[in-house]
């Protein structure tokens, strides 16, 4: 019976903290940046409902009505679980999860009222602002997190004087400061923790949806599209000089079956012997790091003699000399590699099924054009004469270089090149291999980049997708495969400079790509390094940098174990550092008396004489006369002068102060305590 | 240097009063030198005890011995405002009201059982202590100065008392409790004669003016930062509520203040011119402990007072 009474059981039960006012300022604040740094991330009915939530809970707050009942609060979380549902079709994947999160943050609002609620909220707010990197990891997002970081400590902190409001500039000065003392370690960790090759979790697939780039088809409009896109498609460090701008040919798909005014990539999984190269000159060796686009192409200078080989990418190379990955960029991804600016590219003889793919022409289409292709090849031209007179063709005529051609109907070659004569590089590009085929000469469209912009601050080469370009490659008996760009025939300028130089009207072109604005240009140029010192150091530290980086410093010994010691190490180191100051701050703060008279504490320390934190000199040295009758007049003194030292105004003589100060001095040395 | 000087003939000065003043009051020293630092920091002082324990005879030695004009009230349920403050007659002879001043207008005032008195005419006395004037009637009568009240009363619960109210506690600088003498002191009180016939004989060690100067002084012995530090932590203390104890309200401005004026006081008593921590903690049980009200029950808790609690809660910076 005993045993089991219930009035023996004490039932302990915690107090539960109510939060004030301020504390809820300070959590609506810390979610509006929260709110703010996820905006564009979520729909608009997500970032309405929150807001609204948020509204609620301050208005609650505000007139101390009763947060809302569960039957009212279940049924709001359970329709935004649909809403989450109907808008995304999944609860999955980068961005229903984290609208399900936000908007399930906005209505925990609803019942946050303790301590623990706030919490819970604080800490949810932390994950949120890291979820940002899961949509872009560029330095304006790492700037753009500060804040909501900063803010969410702040909060953290008020909410840990529950009794007493901190001033917010305390606050913020505090949180601040809290966040740089964590740097050292941050940077530790960044260096020293082992990297795990690929990312750590699968980051949904939809992560990727976003990316330009080229394409696999090229149809009119595909490239001039992309020329009004000021995004980095990628950047090049040369290891020696950097070539000429019109030998910068950056190869990319290569095209070659014709439907319609589509051109496809067809051969890219034929398992086709490859063309054989043959080199010249000097090897121009080179690094790129590519911006991801979702694609396996790797872009290289033309003509690619040695392929690169980082072992995560198995880049192969295809019969048509396109640099394939076996899997899509998902990152950004730095690779080296050497090309030949002069080369022979192809047998003595074209084979039977490469010649085949580069004559293949659809029939009943653009007669004109055949007929004009016809008339040469009934002249009995040879194919370089037959290439010259078509690109006389271009020349003569009068062509005009435009990014905004009109629209072709279904004979397009036929009004583009008698009617409209109007276009952009597509439209050489096609027009002209059409022309060759339909002579009887073999040619392919190659699509890729042409040029790119020195940044001098890094010295490297930015090439962006209004850079994008196709040109053609044509089969001639004696010299194989031959670079033509029809487009260089009408506008020169195009390939000897850039698009921006060669198009008549650039309004269109984005501001990266124009020749005017000189100083927002230069300003970008040199944010451009920053970044480019971002991707590599940052963003670039994989596996192998940091296998590069660690086996440099540590010597042969590397191996995980050592690793850990070492960040254990240093992260011991730091604190060392930290609470060294930390203390030595605190020592600035007590005079040379005070350090006398702490080393006299200690030797009264040993008989068990300790002053109490709230026991006063004069009080202390009483009780210690009392323990210690002989050398009471000493320890009397001690404690007089002490006080004074302490205590009154020195002001009025510093002589006198000195010698009071001595005086101690000489008490404290001469001083021996025994019972 | 001056200042040592000064305070060096003011201790002199201090010591005679006291040891005037315990020839009369008996073994109560602590006691004797608590009032002198309040009437010295120019505070009225408020003495509770039970009857019998000598609060009168307390008052009345000190006035005696400052040399000040010492008046008598004592207080009953029935007295009126105008029994304190004075009251205007009409006079034939000039055809006018002429003023009367009451027993206030002097330069100490003893209240006797001051809560024994109604409501009414305890706050009477609430415009006299503070500003040292009296209003009457449209008219503004100065008081003399040096000016202070030493009220005393019975313990709250005894019968026939009206609680004062907490804005007029705070206007007492200093609240004492004498409580019983030691048997040593009260065999000699027993030996000799009443300590209240005594006291008539006694002589004034100072005048008026040597008491104004003196309380000129205070103002002028420092009180350092860290001590500045140390004040605003036990003000602080007492403004928060802990799972222990807490207090009704925390401790107003004006009683940081006449914490401050009391421990300079008592630092000036003992030839200091300047405040260590001892002389807060001296004088603060006295200072604070009528002016705060701990939530709940017991007055006390653990047998400890609230003064206790304060000086074992505060660390000196």
């Amino acid at each position: 019976m005993g045993l089991f009474s219930t009035t023996n059981k004490v039932s302990v039960r915690k107090p539960v903290v109510i939060m004030q006012r301020h504390h809820l300022q300070w959590l609506l604040l810390s979610l509006a940046w929260v709110l703010a740094l996820h905006a564009t991330h979520l729909p608009i009915w997500v970032n309405v409902s929150v807001i609204a939530a948020a509204v609620w809970r301050y208005h609650i707050e505000i007139t101390g009505k009763k947060l809302p009942k569960i039957y009212l609060t279940i049924p709001l979380t359970m329709l935004a679980g649909l809403g989450i549902i109907f808008t995304f079709r999944t609860l999955f994947g980068r961005d229903a999860s984290l609208a399900l999160l936000v908007i399930m943050l906005g209505l925990k609002l609803l019942e946050t009222r303790t301590m623990r609620d706030y919490v819970l909220v604080i800490l949810l707010s932390y994950f949120l602002v890291a979820n940002a990197f899961l949509f872009s990891q560029s330095l304006l997002t790492l700037a753009f997190t500060l804040p909501p970081l900063i803010c969410i400590t702040a909060t953290l902190i008020s909410m840990s004087h529950r009794h007493s409001q901190l001033s917010w500039q305390f606050l913020l000065k505090l949180s601040g400061g809290l966040l740089l003392q964590a740097i050292p370690v941050m940077l530790i960790l960044f260096v020293l923790f082992p990297r795990i090759p690929g990312p750590l979790w699968g980051i949904p697939e939809d992560s990727y949806s976003d990316m330009t780039g080229l394409n696999d088809s090229l149809n009119f409009g595909n490239i001039s599209n992309l020329t009004k896109n000021s995004a980095i498609a990628f950047r090049v460090e040369f290891k020696n000089k950097i070539p000429p701008q019109n030998q910068l040919y950056w190869r990319g798909p290569v095209l070659w079956h014709q439907n319609g005014s589509q051109w496809l990539v067809s051969s890219q999984h034929i398992g086709l012997p490859k063309e054989k190269l043959v080199t010249n000159g000097d090897a121009i060796s080179y690094s790129i790091t590519l911006e991801p686009h979702n694609r396996t192409w790797l872009l290289m200078l033309d003509m690619p003699s040695v392929i690169p080989n980082n072992p995560e990418l198995n880049p192969t190379l295809t019969h048509d000399y396109q640099v394939i990955t076996s899997q899509n960029v998902h990152t950004r991804t730095r690779y080296n590699g050497i090309s030949h600016s002069q080369y022979r590219l192809g047998n003595a003889q074209l084979s039977e099924v490469e010649r085949n793919m580069a004559l293949q022409l659809n029939e009943f289409e653009n007669p004109k054009t055949k007929a004009l292709a016809q008339s040469w090849v009934d002249q009995q031209l040879t194919p370089k004469l037959i290439v010259e007179t078509a690109l006389n063709q271009y020349r003569s005529h009068p062509f005009r270089y435009t990014l905004s051609p009109p629209r072709l109907g279904v004979n397009s070659m036929d009004e583009f090149l008698f009617n409209t004569r109007q276009g952009f590089c597509e439209h050489y590009a096609t027009s002209f291999v059409y022309l060759m085929r339909a002579a009887g000469v073999p040619a392919r469209i190659v699509t890729g980049y042409q040029g790119g912009e020195l940044n001098p601050n890094g010295h490297y080469l930015i090439v962006r997708q209004s850079d994008a370009h196709a040109w053609a490659e044509v089969w001639l008996d004696e010299q194989g495969w031959v670079r033509i760009d029809p487009t260089a025939a009408v506008s020169p300028a195009r390939i000897d400079e850039n698009v921006a130089s060669a198009l008549n009207d650039t309004t269109e072109l984005p501001m990266m790509a124009r020749q005017d604005y000189k100083l927002l240009r230069s300003i970008y140029l040199r944010w451009d390094t920053v970044n480019n010192g971002w991707n590599q150091w940052v963003l670039g530290y994989n596996e192998q940098k940091q296998f590069e980086l660690l086996s440099k410093l540590m010597g042969k010994k590397y191996s995980l174990q050592y690793l850990i010691l070492w960040m254990m190490g240093s992260i011991a180191a730091v604190m060392l550092v930290i609470s060294y100051f930390l203390l030595k701050t605190t020592k600035t703060l007590s005079s040379p008396n005070q350090k006398h008279y702490n080393r006299y504490l200690a030797k009264l320390k040993k008989l068990g004489l300790i002053p109490l934190a709230t026991e006063g000199a004069q009080d202390f040295a009483n009780r210690a006369a009392v323990a210690l009758p002989s050398q009471a007049q000493s320890i009397l003194e001690i404690g007089e002068i002490y006080n004074s030292l302490r205590y009154s105004q020195n002001l009025s003589s510093k002589k006198s102060s000195a010698g009071k100060s001595t005086r101690m001095k000489q008490l404290i040395k001469a001083f021996k305590p025994n019972k | 240097m001056q200042v040592n000087q000064i305070s060096s003939t003011a201790q002199a000065t201090i010591e005679k009063i006291i040891t005037a003043t315990s020839r009369i009051i008996l073994g109560k020293q602590q006691q004797i030198r608590l009032s002198l630092a309040c009437i010295l920091a120019g505070g009225h002082l408020l003495i509770e005890d039970l009857p019998g324990m000598g609060k009168t005879t307390l008052a009345h030695t000190l006035a005696q011995v400052l040399g000040l004009a010492f008046k008598r009230t004592q207080f009953t349920s029935d007295l009126l405002p105008a029994d304190i403050l004075g009251v205007s007659v009409f006079d034939r002879n000039t055809s006018s009201f002429q003023f009367h001043p009451g027993p206030i207008f002097t330069n100490v005032l003893l209240a006797d059982e001051i809560n024994r008195a109604t409501p009414k005419t305890q706050s009477a006395l609430l415009e006299a202590m503070e500003e040292g004037q009296v209003s009457l009637e449209g008219n503004t009568h100065s008081l003399p100065a040096p000016f202070f009240v030493i009220a005393t009363q019975n313990p709250k619960h005894h019968i026939g008392t009206f609680a004062l109210p907490e804005s007029q506690l705070d206007r007492f600088l200093m609240r004492i409790q004498l409580g019983y003498p030691d048997a040593k002191s009260e065999r000699a009180l027993l030996k000799n004669q009443g300590g209240r016939i005594l006291a008539g004989s006694i002589h004034a060690c100072v005048d008026a003016a040597t008491l104004l100067q003196l309380q000129n002084q205070i103002s002028l012995v420092h009180i350092s930062e860290a001590l500045l530090d140390y004040l605003q932590a036990i003000i602080a203390y007492t403004r928060l509520h802990y799972s222990n104890v807490s207090y009704a309200g925390g401790l107003s401005p004006r009683a940081g203040l006449a914490l401050r004026q009391c421990a300079q006081a008592w630092a000036l008593m003992q030839g200091r011119d300047f405040v260590i921590p001892e002389d807060i903690q001296a004088v603060l049980p006295s200072v604070v402990e009528h002016r705060l009200q701990i939530v709940g029950e017991q007055p006390y808790t653990n047998g400890i007072s609230i003064g206790d609690q304060i000086l074992n809660g505060v660390q000196i910076p």
